[in-house]
C-alpha cells in the first residue's frame, strides 16, 4: 500500500462520503472504507481495474474524470480525492474545479517535480528524469503536465481555490509546508497532498 | 403436449390493470425456479428474460429439449450461483411458454386471442411478476437481473417498487428504445404480418402458421444480435458445403445458411402473435416519458445498488444508452457502478461465453451478498 495512504485518511472524517477518482485497483478506497467507515465511490478509466474493484465489492463506475465528473451534482461528496494524475490530464484546470463542484473538498497529491533526484537528472544527464515514481520515458509518458509542490500553490492562487492544509512526504515522513519552508519542502518532498476547497 | 401441461403455473387472481387501459384477472403466470429459498427468504434473484426467451433459464428446456437460454450465467457455481440463491423466472405476459398470451383461448369466441389480446407494456410485465413474491412469501428479493428486454423490467421494476429489491443489474438495455430498435422491430412485424398464413392473427391450426415470416423476422433480429466483426470472423465469405459458387439462389454462404437455421429453429418454439406482442412492449418502452423527461425522477424512492454493464461491441443497446441509466442514478446519488465489457459478440454477448461479463457479474452479486448479510 502506498505510503501516503494513511495521511489521506487522517484528513478524511469518518462516516462521510467520498469519491476516489482514478481508484485503480481501490486500494485506497479499501482502505477507507475499513478505517474511517466512508461511503465511497470511485472512478477509473481501465476496464481491467474496475473489475478488479469489482472483485473487492467497490462501487465503481469506469470512466474519465475529464468526462464523466459532471453527471454529479454540485456537492455529491463531503471529498473527493484524486491520486496522483492530476499531471495527466489534459487540462488540469478543469479537472479541479469540477473536483471542487462535485466534492465539498478534495484531496489532491501530486508528484513533486521540484524534487533535487529530479533537478539532478536533469542537471548532470540533461535528459527527462525518469525516478521510480515517474518512469516512463519521455515520449510515453502519461504524464503530460508534471508540476513541483510550488507549482501547485501557485496554480491555486491563479485559479483561486484555497489550500486548506499542505503537507509533503519525504523518506516516509509527513511534514506541513509552509510559506517559510516551501523552498525546502518543494527541493526534498517525493509527493505533495493538498486538501483544498472553493474560497 | 402433456410436458407444456406440466409446466408450473401461478393462477393471478387479482385483476391487474394494464396500460392500454384493459383488465384482466384470473391469468396465468408461467414461471421456474432454481436453487432454494433460504430461511430468513433473502436469497432470492428473480431473473427476467429477453424477447425470445422463456421462464428456463438453465439446465435442459424441458419444451425445446435445448440448454436454458442463460446456461452460461445460471446454475451451481456459476455467476448467478443456485447453490447460493433461490432463482425465480417467469415467462412474460404476452409470451408463449404458459403465460397468458395472444395463442390462449379467449372464453367468448372459443378461438385464439390473437390480436384481440390487449397490447402490453413492460410495466404490465413487471406487475404481474410481482405476484411471485407474494406467492413465496419474498419480503424483498436479493436482485433482479437481465439482459436487454430483461434490463427494461429491471429498470421498470425497481422503479415500481423501489423496496423490493436489494440490487439490480440492468444488462445491456436501455430507458428508451431508440427509434432504430423500433425500425428492427417494425420490420420482423411486417415480415409475420406479410405472411399469408398469419390471417390478421387467426391462424390456428398447425398446418397454416406464419412460419416464413416469424423466421425472416428471426433472421433479420438475429444480424442485430451480432457484430460485423464477429460475423467477419465466424463467417467471411465462406461457402457451405460447396467449392464454389452455385450461381443460383441457395445458400451459398454459411452466413446465409446459419441464418435459415436460425430462422427454422425458432418457429418451432416461439408464437408469431407472441413476437408481435412483444417487440411492440419494447418499442412502447419509454421509461425517460414516463417520468416527464427526467430519468433520475424513476429511482428517486430507491436505495437499490445497481450495477450496469453493456458490451463494446453492442450496436443495438450501444454503451451509450447504458452509461445515460448511469448518469440518471448518479444525479440523485443512488449507489451505482458501472463497466463496459470488452467483446466481440454484439448485443448477444450477455448470452454467450463471455469470462469478463460472467465475471463481474458474479464478483457483484458475491460480494453484495455478503456485504448484506454483515449488515443484518
Amino acid at each position: 500500500m502506498k505510503t501516503e495512504y494513511n495521511f489521506i485518511a487522517n484528513i478524511i472524517e469518518k462516516n462521510s462520503t467520498v469519491l476516489d477518482v482514478g481508484c485503480d485497483d481501490g486500494t485506497l478506497m479499501e482502505f477507507l472504507r475499513k478505517n474511517k467507515n466512508v461511503n465511497i465511490r470511485g472512478i477509473e478509466i481501465s476496464k481491467e481495474k474496475v473489475q478488479i474493484c469489482i472483485a473487492k465489492g467497490l462501487t465503481v463506475i469506469e470512466g474519465n474524470a475529464e468526462l464523466d465528473l459532471k453527471q454529479f451534482p454540485k456537492n455529491s461528496f463531503d471529498y473527493v480525492v484524486l491520486g496522483q494524475t492530476l499531471q495527466a490530464f489534459i487540462n488540469p484546470e478543469i479537472v479541479i474545479k469540477e473536483l471542487l463542484r462535485v466534492g465539498k473538498k478534495a484531496i489532491v497529491t501530486i508528484p513533486n517535480f521540484g524534487n533535487w533526484k529530479v533537478r539532478l537528472d536533469l542537471l548532470f544527464k540533461g535528459t527527462m528524469p525518469i525516478t521510480s515514481s515517474l518512469p516512463h520515458e519521455w515520449y510515453n509518458t502519461p504524464n503530460i503536465h508534471m508540476c513541483t509542490i510550488k507549482d501547485f500553490v501557485r496554480f491555486s492562487e491563479t485559479i483561486n481555490f484555497k489550500i486548506v492544509k499542505s503537507l509533503a512526504l519525504i523518506n516516509k515522513n509527513i511534514s506541513n509546508i509552509s510559506k517559510s519552508n516551501i523552498f525546502l519542502k518543494n527541493l526534498f518532498g517525493e509527493l505533495g497532498i493538498f486538501l483544498i476547497e472553493n474560497k | 403436449m402433456n410436458i407444456r401441461e406440466n409446466i408450473k403455473k401461478l393462477l393471478i387472481e387479482k385483476p391487474l390493470k394494464l396500460d392500454c387501459g384493459k383488465t384482466i384477472s384470473k391469468f396465468p403466470l408461467a414461471y421456474e425456479t432454481y436453487g432454494k429459498l433460504n430461511e430468513n427468504k433473502d436469497n432470492a434473484i428473480l431473473v427476467f428474460h429477453a424477447l425470445t426467451g422463456d421462464q428456463f433459464v438453465t439446465g435442459v428446456n424441458p419444451i425445446t429439449k435445448k440448454d436454458g437460454w442463460w446456461s452460461y450465467a445460471v446454475g451451481p457455481k456459476k455467476s448467478i450461483d443456485t447453490d447460493k440463491y433461490f432463482v425465480i423466472c417467469a415467462n412474460v405476459i404476452g409470451g408463449c411458454m404458459g403465460s397468458f398470451g395472444p395463442s390462449h383461448e379467449n372464453p367468448e369466441t372459443k378461438k385464439i386471442y390473437g390480436t384481440d389480446f390487449p397490447v402490453i407494456t413492460i410495466n404490465d410485465m413487471v406487475n404481474a411478476q410481482v405476484n411471485l413474491l407474494d406467492f413465496f412469501n419474498i419480503k424483498k428479493l436479493f436482485s433482479v437481473v437481465g439482459g436487454s428486454m430483461g434490463g427494461m423490467q429491471v429498470l421498470q421494476f425497481v422503479s415500481n417498487f423501489p423496496d423490493k429489491a436489494k440490487t439490480a443489474v440492468p444488462i445491456a438495455c436501455t430507458s428508451s428504445h431508440s427509434a432504430q430498435n423500433i425500425a428492427f422491430n417494425e420490420l420482423g412485424r411486417q415480415a409475420i404480418t406479410a405472411d399469408h398464413n398469419w390471417m390478421d392473427g387467426k391462424y390456428n391450426s398447425k398446418s397454416t402458421l406464419p412460419d416464413k415470416g416469424l423466421a425472416v423476422a428471426r433472421m433479420a433480429a438475429h444480424i442485430t444480435y451480432l457484430s460485423k466483426k464477429g460475423l467477419q470472423e465466424k463467417f467471411g465469405r465462406n461457402l457451405q458445403e460447396r467449392d464454389d459458387l452455385k450461381f443460383g439462389f441457395d445458400a451459398d454462404f454459411q452466413i446465409e445458411s446459419y441464418l435459415r437455421y436460425q430462422g427454422s429453429v425458432f418457429v418451432d418454439r416461439f408464437d408469431a402473435n407472441s413476437y408481435l406482442y412483444i417487440t411492440r412492449a419494447m418499442d412502447y418502452f419509454d421509461l425517460v416519458k414516463q417520468f416527464n423527461g427526467n430519468l433520475s425522477n424513476a429511482f428517486k424512492k430507491t436505495k437499490t445498488k445497481f450495477f450496469i454493464m453493456s458490451f463494446t461491441s453492442d450496436w443495438l443497446y450501444p454503451t451509450q444508452e447504458n452509461k445515460d441509466i448511469v448518469i440518471a442514478l448518479n444525479a440523485i446519488g443512488a449507489n451505482v457502478g458501472f463497466v463496459e465489457i470488452e467483446s466481440d459478440k454484439g448485443h448477444d454477448s450477455f448470452l454467450l461465453e463471455v469470462p469478463d461479463f460472467l465475471n463481474a457479474l458474479k464478483n457483484f452479486l458475491d460480494k453484495s451478498y455478503i456485504e448484506g448479510n454483515n449488515e443484518n
